[in-house]
This record gives C-alpha cells, sequence and structure tokens, in this order.
C-alpha cells in the first residue's frame, strides 16, 4: 500500500486515515501550538492556537481530520501573528501575574507567549475583580483569576477520572470553572490531588499545594528550550511536576 | 563604537530612567550589567533618573519607565517623560501589566484607605495632605496612559537582556530578546 | 410561593427524570419559583442523578434563568437599536424611576426587577419590553405608569388588560407564502400523492434554499438525513429568531403556523423522520399556548401522529421546546445542544447535524420560513415554485421591516428585489443607510440601494433596519458591539476575548477618548475575530463596526481625538474614589487632561 500524504508547510508528511492534522503533525515532528488540547482527551477545538491554515482556509488543527494531498500551512508569519493575538486576549482577560505564579518557568500559556515573542499584552487589561480562589482543599488550590477556559479539567475530571467535579457555569466573558460540590468548594468535592484534574492544567489555576517554586531558575519545563523544541509540550510540563 | 572621523569624542545619546510604581529592581539589574556600565558610560549620558538625582527631565532620545501607575505623581512623571523622549521603554512587568501592585485591583481604593488607615478603637484618618500623591482607582499598565514605544519584559529583565536590549536600540537595531532572555518573571 | 418540593416533584414526574429536558424543567420551575434558588438546582441534579455544575452550567448560561431573586415580576427592556430610535432609553429610565432600582437590581421588597435583554422580535412595535418573558410593544410613558401601577398592585399578569400584549402582524406586502390562503391537510396530501421519492424530487427541483440566511440548499439537508444511518432521524424548525432586527417568524408562527407545522411533516416525510421540535424562543414564549393548541388540534384531525391522512408509515408528531434567551442557540448545533438540555455551545463540525445531529442521530434543522415555503412546493410542485425569484435564488422571501419608515412590518418579495424599491414600498424618506441582515448582516448604503436581496447578492434572514437622516450610525454599531459581548457563548477564545475588547474599544471612542489607533486596533480585531473563531457569531462579531468605519467614516472620525493616542481611562475620574476618601479637591488631587 503506498503511504498517504499531506503537505506541511510545503513539506510532504505522512499520514494514517482519521488522525487530526494535529496528531499527524505531532507524529512528524512538527509543533503545532495548542493550549485546550491534551493527548489524553478528547480533542475540544476552543483555544484556537492551533489554528492552521487548510486548502487556504482557517480550521482548528486539533479537530480536523487530514486527507491526502491537503495544503496546510502551519508556520507562516501571519499564523503565528494571529497566534500572538490569542495570547495576548487570555493574558488580558484574567490576572495573570507571572512574577507571583507558582507555574511560571512550567506555563504553557507563558511559554507561547515566548515562542510568538509577546512583550506585551498589547489590548488594555480587563482586571477582572470577580474571579474567585478557592484554598479549601487540603491539597490542591483554584485561582480562577488564571483559568483560560479550556475546559482540561473539566474533561480530564469527567472522561478520565469519572468524577464530574469540575463544569463550565455562565456565558462569554462570565463564564466561570464551577465545583461540583453543593457549597461550590473544592474540599467539599470528591476531588483527590491523585486525580489526574489536579495535574492537567496548562496555566497556574490548578495548583499541588506545598509544591511552590520547588524547581531552581533555569531548570523549569521551559527555562532551557522552547515549547517548540518538543512536539509532546503537555508531557513536558507535566514530568516537571 | 566607531571612533568619530572628525576627531570630536562621539555623539552619546541621553538617557532618562525613572521608576513609577515599582520596587526599583528593574533599576537594580540594570546595575547589574557590572563592568558593562563603564561601556553605556561610553554611549549615553543620563539625564533624569535615580542616578543623577536630576528632578527635571530635559530632551533626551531613551527613557525607560519601571513600575505601573498608580496614582497623580506618576501620572505627571510619566507624562514629563514622554514629552520629552524620543522613545519610551517599559521596562519590567509592573510597567506592562501593572505587577504586583495591581495585585489591588480587585479590590475598591476607598476600601483599601479606610482599611489600612483605621486604628484599634475603630477611628479613621486617612492623610489628606495636599503634598501627597492622591491614589488612582486601580493601577494601569503606562501604555494605558501614554504611548509606549517598546517593551521590554521581565521582573526584572536581566541585566543581559537590558544590555541586549539597550544596546540594540541605541546602535539603531531592531531590538530583539532570544529565549533565554525572555522572561515574564 | 409553593413550597420547594410541591413545585418542583410535578415538573420532574412530567419530565420523567429525564437530563435532557434539564432546560424545559428549569424554565417551568423558574414559573413556579420565580428564580432558581441553590436548593432547587440541588434538587433537580439529586433528581435527575447529573452533576450540580451540570444543572449551573445551563443556569448561569440562559439569560432569562436566574440563579438570584429577581422578583415577582421581572421586566426586561428590548435593548435593539430600533427600541433605542423609539425613545427606549426614557422609557427604561421611566420605569426605574417608579420603583427607585438600579438595572439588574431587585427591589427591596422583592417586588421587581428592570433590566435590557437584546431584540425582542417587536421592533415594528416601537419601544418593546417582556414582563416575565411575555412581549409587550408600543411603549409610551402612559403605557410604562401603567404596568408600573399593575406591579405596584402585584396584579397577576393574566389578570392585566388584554390590550397590553395585543402584537400585531403587520403584513404589507403578500405574495404566496402570505397572500394564498392555506386549506389545512392540502400540503400533507398532496406531498402524500407524490410520495417520499417524489416530494424529494420537488423540493429539489424547487432549488429550495434556507432561509435562515446562510442559503443551504435544503434538499442536500434532507437527501443527507435521509441516506444517513440512524434508527430515528429528527425535524428541528429553528424559531430562535434573535437576530436583531428580524420578526418574520414571529408573523408565519402567528399566522400561517399551518403551513410551518405541516412544512415540518413534509420534511419529516421526505428525509423519513417521525419526530419533530419547534425551538420557539424564549421571548416569544406568548404563542406557546396557541402553538400547543394547533398542534393537539393536528393529532385529533390526523394532521400529526401515526399513518398521518391515513399514509401507511407516515407517522411524525411534533414537541415545542421552548429556549430561555441565547441568540447563540440559533446557531444549529447549539440548538441541538440546547434541545438536549444543555448550553447552547456549537459544536465542532464535521460531523454535520444531518449525519450526527439530537442524541446523535441525523437531524435536519431549518428555518420557519423554509419549512412553510414546503406546502407551497407540495401543492403546486418545484418547478412552478422555481419560476419566481432568481435562477440562485429561488421564491418568495419575508422581510422584517422597521427602523426610519412610515409602514414597519413584513414584506413579502420574490427574490430579486431591489433594496430601494423595498425602501419605497414601505415609506422610507431620506434614508442614510439600511442595515440588511441583523447585527451580523451588512450595512448598505445609498449607493448600493440597487442591490438586489437574493443569496448572489445580498444574502438575509430577512432583517431590515432603516435608518433616516438624523440618525448616529456609529451608535448603530455601538450598540451592535455590545450585543456580541452579550451573546458570545464563551466557548472560544477570539470571540469570548475579542467581543468585550470590540465592545470596549467602542466605548472608548464614544466617550471621546479613542484615536486612529483604537480604530486600526478594531480593524484588526474585526479581521482576526472572523478568521479564527469557531462559528458564524464570531465570524460575523466584527461586520457592523468594519462596515461603519469603511462606509460612515465621518461618524466615526468626528469622535476621534486629533492627536494619535488617548488614555485608556478619565484620569481624573479615576481619581475620584481617593478624593471622596480623603475629603480632598487641591489642585493635586487631580489630573488636567493633556491637550
Amino acid at each position: 500500500m503506498t503511504e498517504l500524504l499531506f503537505n506541511i508547510d510545503d513539506l510532504p508528511v505522512p499520514f494514517k486515515p482519521g488522525q487530526t492534522i494535529l496528531e499527524a503533525a505531532k507524529a512528524a515532528g512538527v509543533f503545532v501550538p495548542h493550549l485546550c488540547h491534551h493527548p489524553r482527551l478528547k480533542p475540544h477545538g476552543g483555544c484556537k492556537l492551533c489554528t492552521v491554515v487548510v486548502n487556504g482556509r482557517t480550521q482548528s488543527a486539533c479537530t480536523y481530520k487530514v486527507a491526502a494531498g491537503q495544503e496546510v500551512d502551519i508556520d507562516t508569519p501571519e499564523l503565528n501573528a494571529m497566534r500572538r493575538s490569542l495570547v495576548q486576549l487570555l493574558f488580558i482577560e484574567g490576572n495573570h501575574f507571572c512574577p507571583t505564579c507558582e507555574k511560571t518557568g512550567a506555563c504553557e500559556l507563558q511559554a507561547l507567549g515566548y515562542e510568538y515573542e509577546m512583550l506585551s499584552p498589547h489590548f488594555a487589561e480587563f482586571y477582572p475583580a470577580d474571579r474567585e480562589v478557592d484554598a479549601s482543599h487540603p491539597d490542591v488550590l483554584i485561582d480562577r483569576n488564571r483559568c483560560i477556559m479550556c475546559e482540561r479539567c473539566v474533561r480530564a475530571s469527567r472522561d478520565i477520572d469519572g468524577k464530574n467535579v469540575f463544569g463550565i457555569a455562565g456565558r462569554g466573558g462570565k463564564a466561570t470553572l464551577a465545583i461540583n460540590s453543593p457549597t461550590g468548594k473544592l474540599a467539599d468535592s470528591d476531588f483527590a490531588v491523585t486525580d489526574s484534574a489536579a495535574h492537567i492544567c496548562p496555566v497556574g489555576a490548578i495548583l499541588v499545594k506545598r509544591n511552590g517554586f520547588a524547581t531552581p531558575i533555569g531548570e523549569r519545563a521551559y527555562d532551557a528550550h522552547p515549547i517548540s523544541d518538543s512536539v509532546n509540550v503537555c508531557e513536558i510540563a507535566e514530568e516537571a511536576k | 563604537m566607531n571612533a568619530n572621523p572628525n576627531g570630536k569624542p562621539p555623539l552619546k545619546v541621553r538617557l532618562a530612567t525613572t521608576s513609577l510604581a515599582g520596587c526599583f529592581g528593574c533599576h537594580m539589574s540594570l546595575l547589574d550589567i557590572d563592568e558593562r556600565l563603564f561601556e553605556l558610560a561610553g554611549l549615553a549620558e543620563f539625564d533624569r533618573s535615580p542616578f543623577t538625582d536630576i528632578k527635571q527631565c530635559g530632551p533626551c532620545d531613551i527613557a525607560l519607565i519601571e513600575g505601573g501607575v498608580c496614582n497623580s505623581e506618576n501620572v505627571h512623571v510619566l507624562r514629563e517623560l514622554r514629552a520629552n523622549a524620543k522613545i519610551l521603554v517599559a521596562v519590567g512587568a509592573c510597567a506592562i501589566n501593572g505587577g504586583v501592585p495591581a495585585l489591588r485591583n480587585r479590590l475598591k481604593i476607598g476600601d483599601i484607605l479606610d482599611k489600612v488607615y483605621r486604628d484599634d478603637s475603630g477611628e479613621v484618618h486617612i492623610p489628606d495632605d495636599p503634598e501627597l500623591p492622591a491614589s488612582l482607582d486601580k493601577i494601569y499598565p503606562i501604555n494605558e496612559i501614554v504611548r509606549i514605544d517598546y517593551f521590554l519584559p521581565g521582573c526584572p529583565p536581566s541585566g543581559d537582556a537590558i544590555w541586549k536590549y539597550l544596546t540594540d536600540l541605541i546602535l539603531g537595531r531592531v531590538p530583539r530578546l532570544d529565549h533565554q532572555l525572555l522572561h515574564y518573571d | 410561593m409553593a413550597s420547594l418540593e410541591s413545585a418542583l416533584i410535578p415538573i420532574l414526574a412530567k419530565y420523567r427524570g429525564d437530563p435532557t429536558a434539564l432546560l424545559q424543567i428549569l424554565r417551568e420551575a423558574q414559573e413556579a419559583l420565580d428564580w432558581i434558588s441553590p436548593e432547587t438546582e440541588i434538587l433537580v441534579a439529586s433528581a435527575l442523578q447529573i452533576p450540580l455544575t451540570q444543572v449551573k452550567s445551563v443556569t448561569q448560561f440562559y439569560a432569562h434563568l436566574y440563579d438570584h431573586n429577581r422578583g415577582k415580576y421581572r421586566i426586561l427592556f428590548s435593548d435593539n437599536i430600533t427600541d433605542r430610535m423609539a425613545g427606549s432609553v426614557a422609557l427604561f429610565e421611566r420605569m426605574q424611576a417608579h420603583f427607585g432600582v438600579e438595572p439588574g437590581q431587585t427591589s427591596a421588597d422583592g417586588l421587581v426587577s428592570i433590566d435590557l435583554t437584546p431584540c425582542t422580535g417587536l421592533c415594528d412595535h416601537g419601544a418593546a419590553m417582556l414582563v416575565n418573558s411575555i412581549a409587550i410593544g408600543r411603549l409610551d410613558a402612559e403605557r410604562i405608569d401603567e404596568i408600573a401601577a399593575l406591579v405596584k398592585a402585584r396584579k397577576p399578569l393574566a389578570k392585566w388588560p388584554a390590550e397590553l400584549f395585543a402584537i400585531d402582524d403587520n403584513i404589507h406586502r403578500e405574495v404566496t407564502l402570505t397572500g394564498i390562503p392555506y386549506v389545512p391537510g392540502s400540503g400533507l396530501d398532496a406531498a402524500i400523492r407524490l410520495g417520499r421519492a417524489g416530494m424529494f424530487d420537488e423540493i429539489k427541483r424547487a432549488a429550495l434554499r434556507g432561509r435562515g440566511g446562510a442559503g443551504f440548499p435544503t434538499a442536500t439537508k434532507i437527501e443527507g438525513a435521509r441516506n444517513a444511518p440512524g434508527v430515528q432521524k429528527y425535524i428541528v424548525c429553528n424559531a430562535d429568531e434573535g437576530e436583531p432586527g428580524t420578526f418574520k417568524d414571529r408573523v408565519l408562527l402567528t399566522s400561517f403556523s399551518t403551513r410551518v407545522l405541516e412544512g415540518m411533516a413534509i420534511a419529516a416525510y421526505a428525509a423519513g423522520a417521525a419526530k419533530g421540535f419547534i425551538y420557539l424562543r424564549s421571548e416569544y414564549q406568548y404563542l406557546r399556548a396557541k402553538l400547543q393548541r394547533e398542534i393537539e388540534e393536528m393529532r385529533a384531525s390526523g394532521r400529526l401522529g401515526v399513518s398521518i391522512r391515513g399514509a401507511p408509515g407516515f407517522d411524525f408528531d411534533v414537541e415545542i421546546h421552548m429556549g430561555a434567551g441565547a441568540y447563540i442557540c440559533g446557531e444549529g448545533t447549539a440548538q441541538i445542544e440546547s434541545l438536549e438540555g444543555k448550553p447552547g455551545r456549537p459544536r465542532v463540525k464535521p460531523p454535520s447535524m444531518v449525519i450526527r445531529g439530537y442524541k446523535g442521530m441525523p437531524t435536519i434543522v431549518d428555518n420557519v420560513e423554509t419549512l412553510a415555503h414546503l406546502t407551497e412546493i407540495a401543492l403546486e410542485g418545484g418547478a412552478s415554485f422555481a419560476r419566481r425569484g432568481t435562477r440562485a435564488s429561488t421564491g418568495t422571501k419575508l422581510l422584517s421591516v422597521s427602523g426610519d419608515c412610515e409602514r414597519p412590518g413584513v414584506y413579502e418579495y420574490e427574490f430579486g428585489v431591489t433594496i430601494g424599491r423595498v425602501l419605497h414600498d414601505c415609506g422610507a424618506v431620506a434614508p442614510i443607510a439600511v442595515q440588511v441582515g441583523g447585527a451580523s448582516g451588512v450595512l448598505i448604503t445609498p449607493d448600493e440601494f440597487s442591490r438586489k436581496i437574493a443569496f448572489e447578492d445580498v444574502s438575509t434572514a430577512g432583517a431590515f433596519m432603516i435608518f433616516g437622516p438624523d440618525r448616529d450610525i456609529f451608535e448603530v454599531a455601538r450598540n451592535f458591539a455590545h450585543f456580541f459581548a452579550h451573546e458570545s457563548c464563551g466557548f472560544c477564545t477570539p470571540c469570548r476575548v475579542g467581543t468585550t475588547v470590540q465592545k470596549n474599544l467602542m466605548d472608548k471612542i464614544a466617550e471621546g477618548r479613542g484615536s486612529r489607533y483604537e480604530v486600526n486596533d478594531l480593524m484588526r480585531l474585526t479581521d482576526f475575530m472572523r478568521r479564527t473563531s469557531h462559528c458564524g457569531l464570531g465570524e460575523s462579531a466584527g461586520n457592523a463596526v468594519r462596515d461603519t468605519w469603511l462606509k460612515f467614516r465621518p461618524a466615526f472620525e468626528r469622535r476621534l481625538v486629533p492627536h494619535d493616542f488617548a488614555p485608556q481611562v478619565d484620569l481624573d475620574a479615576a481619581l475620584e474614589p481617593t478624593r471622596l476618601a480623603t475629603h480632598r479637591d487641591d489642585a493635586a488631587a487631580h489630573i488636567p487632561a493633556e491637550g
């Protein structure tokens, strides 16, 4: 059987039927940025960092299936500028103060900011004042100021842990991370630090307690190498924990 | 730097620096360029800056601004530098997105003053001296108050990052930071 | 107020504990209890055996569901630009003054709350409002005072004077759909005579295209669903007419509902579907009882149910499903999510709905008007239908005409009618612009009035808002920018954050602190949202702002500061809380504007 091929940035790349663009690119060692996607979870398509151009139209690489002969643009100045704008929008939407965040150095949002040479968030800050911090749980802290609505924790708790601890409540800019307990507090849910949902947050919104700033500067996940140096982005950050 | 063909001393750029709602950490980091300070002295001379104690900024080429904008005085200083400098650079996390001081933005300034200046008996004595700068309702990144030309992130940016960025600017290159130098923390 | 359990048990029993009925259960719980308390949420979650977060996600997604007590009377003023042109802002303030409450707050006695809501589909009735989801149009100062008195007297809504709730059709031009009387059952009989395949062929021959705006060929949808595997197939009548400025579906559902319902049955017949839903927007709650009665009559007379009109195997029934205040639910896949009792967030496509739709089964979602046209095609045949309109846009189209004209209302035209002709017919005097297609549509200027209403030229679901010589088009665009920020579902980054950034930039310019820099940012942002958003909402959310800049530049420019930068906020105003706290008013406690 002849090998199935499609093109990424004008170079032929093999793929298997049923693969998404992101999966096929990853298998071929090509970096596709993403935040809401995680290899252990079903594709989501919300963050739009993985936006690529397929035969002239923008698509999400994490949900769009490859077809033979497809022309896919991934690493172009125009797309990278769009990705920088997306990172900027995520920064101004929440309260992202890297110096005070325990996730700094291993944060995927921050690393993508570096990747696309974001020097400032550009847009006017929202400075939301109503994002709740939940420190009720003995082992895990939730800081909604840093939540980027990727829903990794929602999906991990539901699909991997079989627990449904998290949900998204509210619409549009008012959407927040909701917790499945009568009080809305994490301590009153059946959440445990051993849940995969405790370790899957790409930013510093879900943090394991008593673990802060444990890794010296210079040795953190994205200190030595840019996020694009590895296609296994999520795994790197998790190993670093 | 190239010798001046006419034998005159090389034309130096004029540099101003200030710290608004910041911790002076970015200024400390500037001093961390160590022996390159001598090289910098050959390239630039300082106008208004904590290093010179000049109080009023005159016409200058580049102004480095540390810190966000938290009160009326910060606004005046920032406007003075904008009015005098050809190039304004936001240096550090606070200038760029408010940084640590902006953690107060989720509280109301009236409530903060009330809490801070309430004594044990419950009486409130908020200082009202006109000499004191009046606090803004929030901390603002400096680019929300005046036009900013360049951004140099970091908390603080390392001495190496400041050196690279500043020499790029002085020598007329597009300032860029590679992965090792670009940090938000 | 009834006790919690006694109010909820019959509702839960009615829906047999079906989690996909969650939205309907919460709506009815709110009708009984005024709001959805945490206790209600907990009880519903445990009765349906679903996570509490799932209940909260629905309560908080839909604007007409309240997780705070918003009073016995929940008043929402329609806030479309046409309402504003009819003086709604002053009327809103007048109503607030009656009760001394801030927007969105509940009065201290728990009686009333007053807030704004997007277009309620009464643009031909002047300023409008909803009271507990029931529509009232033609608001003026007198009506406001009358309503306030009724609320103060705590008179039950059912006992308010009927004329308050009078809504007219206002049809000013008829062709076939509204012009030819329809004999109930005639379309069904004609379809049965043609047979399933024959009926499908006629739809194909008619080249009928979806009237929701996108113009997708109806036959392709039917064929897709017919050929897709699935034990059950569904027809959904999309009556979530949420696009600001459109109301023709309201009229179809009021006076032409027989055509709509039988059209659904015809689509079901051609596609092999046995079950249908009408997804009725919350704002049209007042139409629900009438539609329900008609469905029951149709069942009684053999026009719905098993073996319709005696045709063996032609089984089809319809259920009404209420929305709860979410524009995004007009998008097909979001509507299916909502039908399944979830927040209306658009699904990832592919797969398309005709392959995997409601409960994973093949589903056809069609606009009200599209379905109504099927009765015409059954009766006269596709070839005859296709003779009306243009080659690419066959048949007639209903337009919802509103704004600055003498005769706002519904106008039926053959496709291909020019915009100028419509303006002439409705009595528009010296219009400077028409917004065709609603907030997500296109702004048409006088030099384009010769353009045609057709899928190949100006495509629209029917909204046609006219702006006279005194109107400020910048404010039109700003109203739409607020609308999209309110309606973004929040699923994808560019729309969730971008619509709010767009709104903030428009507000900054409106406050006189915008420069060309903000305009350039807006243009980049609108292009960016169009290219990266997950669905049509985000893709079109910048259209009005962009069109206004391109076509009504002076409306923007006269607000811009002459220099290239203005601060994000009014700096002197930002010192006000400190001045209050310190009792200072000295010069140093002020910041003069730079000039």
